[in-house]
């Protein structure tokens, strides 16, 4: 299983540095439109073939697997520090203000959270450009998804309350948001570090049905759901077109092996 | 998961608390929702104010209508009250009322999120169960296998190639959630096998289906009835997708459709309304969950 996890490991590392770099593969931009050759089939010159527009496919999708990533790692990594600081202060405070962030906590997690995020989205001005789309939905997800995290890293805090470290700490007079600066937040790196693993996936499919039903990042920018919407479009599922698809069921298979959600709470 | 807690408790106190629970988030939701459509870009704004056929009374009465919306608190009193009465409003982009849009909608949303829980729950329970009295490596592994393709889909793709496919389309829920029941039931299974009074019992002879039955079920079954509250949230959020992209006109495809045309007082109240049904599924499920605890099944 070590082995496995490795291999997957470095498969994981490999989609993400060909993403970071697509030049190397392909010279194409993502938005530049081949009129001679719209809806071309996988050839030499393009090797996954052209949309409807004349884009090359692999190099929309190289630089869709960036943003898609880049997207769902900045957004994850938002609403753990998010979580961290909110279940951090609940935890340590407790009493009404526990009681308080428990509801709130709730009441998120009882919510559809695509009802929410959707919702959420259409809150905001919904023809903005590409650049703010994507923004807008790296905000939306940062804000929707504390919730489930913040719940977890209250729990840990309510064990380390009564803890030698924190009880010395405060002896020296250490209290508040130093406190929690200092002490707190510096043991709950590993809750806090599997709480980004866990919510990277979620990320990742939840930008895909969001972009996929219209409201996420907006064209002609490429992300996996824009790219997923093309299967809606050919009536034949060829390479091209599930290419999108295969990448990230890797994506998220790789995810959930390496960073097994058992594993991560032991 | 909620349930477990406070088993000391007695049934109908925790049963209140439930209750007393359910009241507050509903109004808590129902102000944060009437709180952020209230502030949202443009909430003010009346595309009626730009038609030039209006005279400066007119103007003046519409502005005077949206400057009673002005204050949050007063918003969120009316929209109260108009729900209690029964009235949700009109429907801007549908030209029609919320309550007829909701009326003919819901028996298609009922119909599909029915079928996925049902076909969800029968799927997952059953791999599960099997999964963990087998405790084969070839059964955990396949079991592994297609539970993490079926998670690595995005339930929208999975709704387009079933469609596309010519599929059976009300199944999907049931896809999509399947995985996600079995992989929660399969762990909290799992973990009652491993209690002290199981693994006494199966010391001392009694056999694994027995002993599956008369100590692992009853043990999860409180944990297994709080995801049962929470399953009907996931089963509306899958519904919003296999919706849209299957067109079935169902409360999924109208929230969407809500969304796109920025109808806020309609968004409003489907908030409302979907708080109202996730909210009692989990209080449902609190109630059984502290009814069984208590029975000590």
């Amino acid at each position: 299983m070590k082995r496995i996890r490795g291999i997957l490991a470095a498969l994981l590392l490999a989609v993400a540095l060909i993403a970071l770099f697509p030049k190397v593969i392909t010279q194409a931009p993502y938005d530049r439109q081949f009129r001679e050759a719209a809806g071309c089939p996988p050839s030499l010159r393009f090797p996954l073939g052209t949309d409807d527009l004349g884009r090359d496919r692999l190099s929309r999708l190289l630089y869709g697997t960036r943003l898609s990533l880049l997207l769902a790692s900045a957004s994850a990594l938002a609403s753990t520090l998010l979580a961290s600081l909110v279940g951090a202060a609940a935890g340590y405070i407790g009493g009404w203000c526990d009681r308080m962030v428990m509801r709130a906590i709730d009441l998120t997690l009882s919510l559809p959270w695509l009802f929410v995020l959707i919702t959420a989205r259409a809150l905001l001005p919904l023809n903005v450009s590409p650049l703010l789309s994507v923004a807008i939905t790296f905000a939306l997800l940062a804000l929707v998804g504390w919730a489930s995290p913040a719940r977890v890293v209250r729990a840990a805090v309510r064990e380390m309350r009564d803890s030698d470290v924190l009880v010395q700490a405060k002896a020296a007079g250490c209290r508040g948001p130093r406190l929690i600066a200092l002490h707190i937040l510096p043991q709950l790196k590993p809750v806090m570090a599997a709480q980004f693993c866990t919510a990277v996936p979620i990320f990742i499919l939840s930008e895909a049905n969001l972009s996929l039903l219209g409201v996420g990042v907006a064209e002609p920018l490429p992300s996996w759901g824009n790219l997923l919407r093309d299967i809606q479009n050919q009536p034949s599922l060829t390479g091209g077109v599930l290419a999108p698809l295969i990448l990230l069921v890797v994506v998220i298979g790789c995810f959930q092996v390496v960073f097994s959600v058992e594993d991560l709470h032991s | 998961m909620r349930g477990t807690s406070s088993k000391n408790s007695s049934v109908p106190r925790r049963i209140f608390r439930a209750c007393a629970g359910f009241v507050l988030t509903i109004f808590a939701g129902g102000c944060l929702t009437a709180t952020m459509v209230r502030l949202s870009p443009g909430f003010s704004a009346d595309e009626e104010l730009l038609d030039a056929r209006l005279n400066q009374e007119s103007q003046a009465a519409l502005r005077a209508t949206h400057n009673a919306e002005r204050s949050i608190a007063a918003f969120y009193f009316r929209s109260l009250t108009n729900i209690l009465r029964g009235d949700f409003g009109y429907s801007r982009s549908m030209q029609r009322p919320v309550r007829e849009l909701l009326a003919a909608r819901l028996p298609v949303t009922i119909r599909l999120i029915g079928i996925g829980l049902a076909g969800a729950w029968l799927l997952g329970v059953s791999m599960a169960a099997f999964v963990v009295l087998r405790r084969g490596p070839i059964s955990r592994g396949l079991a592994g296998a297609i539970m993490g393709l079926l998670l690595s889909v995005p339930s929208g793709v999975l709704a387009l190639i079933i469609y596309y496919q010519g599929g059976p389309v009300q199944c999907l829920i049931a896809l999509v959630l399947f995985p996600k029941i079995f992989q929660y039931v399969r762990n909290v299974l799992a973990h009652a096998g491993r209690l002290p009074h199981v693994l006494a019992a199966r010391a001392r002879g009694l056999g694994i289906g027995r002993v599956f039955l008369r100590h692992v079920v009853p043990a999860s079954l409180p944990q297994v009835l709080a995801l049962a509250g929470v399953s009907v949230s996931m089963a509306i959020s899958a519904a919003i997708p296999v919706e849209v992209i299957c067109d079935l006109p169902g409360i999924g495809q109208l929230a969407w459709k809500a969304a796109l045309s920025r109808d806020l007082p309609l968004l409003v109240n489907l908030t409302f309304f979907i708080v109202v049904v996730t909210q009692l599924g989990n209080l449902l499920s609190d109630c059984a969950g502290a009814v069984f605890t208590r029975r000590g099944l």
